[in-house]
């Protein structure tokens, strides 16, 4: 497989690992103290969960979308449904629609515990090579 | 008239955690409840190696972060708050090896939700590369002290 995530620089900076099961793609961001927004609680910064699950979901496009050099993200929405811990993100990203032009991705983070996860997203990706 | 406690904590709070330390965030401006910041363009931070645009993902947090400083302005003080959800449209490619800058305003403030919009641009907000619609909750730490997420989670109902 080829790690598409492992040439993208801010991907380096978030420290994004990616395991792939088949057409399944799991991506790991581990614990950095430079991922805190919140030192009191401590939270990681929503933002770095956000940006954790956008590029999952790059990924996710880039895997069945071979031809395609990079997706690019129409519009994403994040729900944040529990603080992040001090600990490893995990992420998977489901394509809800692979069309010509455009592909909606749901994607998931957790933590400890994949039934309870930490935050949603939703995203449309442009898929066609001249449009915009 | 003196500035408010919370105007003198905003450059702070815009870049005093340890993630908008890394990325460099950097306090600008507030201009009635207009609050602005800027993230310096950095090899490391962005998405695509062959256009050296920044990523998608560093704007989103730009967009997050500034709506956070727009809801203390709002509210004329500080107090522990948590985005609830964020919807971000992404317009146009930025420029490559430009910094960005984001604007954010609260306009409206209810008991328990802020809600904010954003936008990030080179030079001008009419002109923008992505633009934010999020809300906040507010008082989010009610009943959770320093060090709450050191402990099990724990959730209502269990």
């Amino acid at each position: 497989m080829s790690d598409v995530l492992a040439d993208l620089p801010y991907a380096r900076f978030l420290g994004l690992t990616t395991e792939q099961d088949g057409d399944a793609l799991t991506v790991t961001m581990p614990f950095a103290d430079k991922l805190i927004g919140n030192p009191m609680l401590p939270a990681l910064h929503g933002g770095s969960t956000a940006a954790m699950l956008e590029l999952t979901a790059v990924a996710q496009v880039a895997l069945l979308y071979p031809r395609l050099k990079l997706p690019r993200p129409i519009n994403v929405t994040v729900a944040y449904l529990r603080s992040g811990r001090p600990v490893d993100v995990h992420a998977r990203a489901r394509i809800s629609k692979a069309g010509r032009r455009v592909a909606h991705v749901q994607a998931e983070a957790w933590q400890e515990d994949e039934a309870q996860p930490i935050a949603t997203l939703s995203a449309h990706f442009l898929v066609a090579q001249l449009d915009l | 008239m003196s500035a408010s406690p919370l105007i003198s904590l905003l450059p702070t709070l815009a870049t005093g955690a340890a993630h908008t330390h890394a990325l460099g965030f950097a306090y600008e401006s507030l201009v009635g409840d207009r609050v602005r910041i800027r993230v310096p363009w950095r090899e490391d931070l962005v998405g695509d190696p062959d256009t050296g645009v920044l990523a998608g993902g560093l704007v989103t947090t730009l967009l997050d972060h500034v709506g956070g400083l727009a809801v203390w302005v709002a509210l004329d003080r500080f107090e522990s708050i948590a985005t609830l959800d964020l919807r971000v449209d992404y317009m146009r490619a930025a420029r490559p090896r430009a910094d960005l800058i984001a604007e954010a305003r609260c306009f409206r403030l209810t008991h328990s939700v802020a809600f904010v919009r954003a936008w990030a641009f080179e030079d001008h907000p009419d002109d923008p590369v992505a633009a934010a619609q999020s809300a906040y909750m507010l008082n989010s730490s009610s009943g959770r002290g320093v060090g709450a997420n050191l402990a099990p989670r724990r959730e209502a109902g269990e």
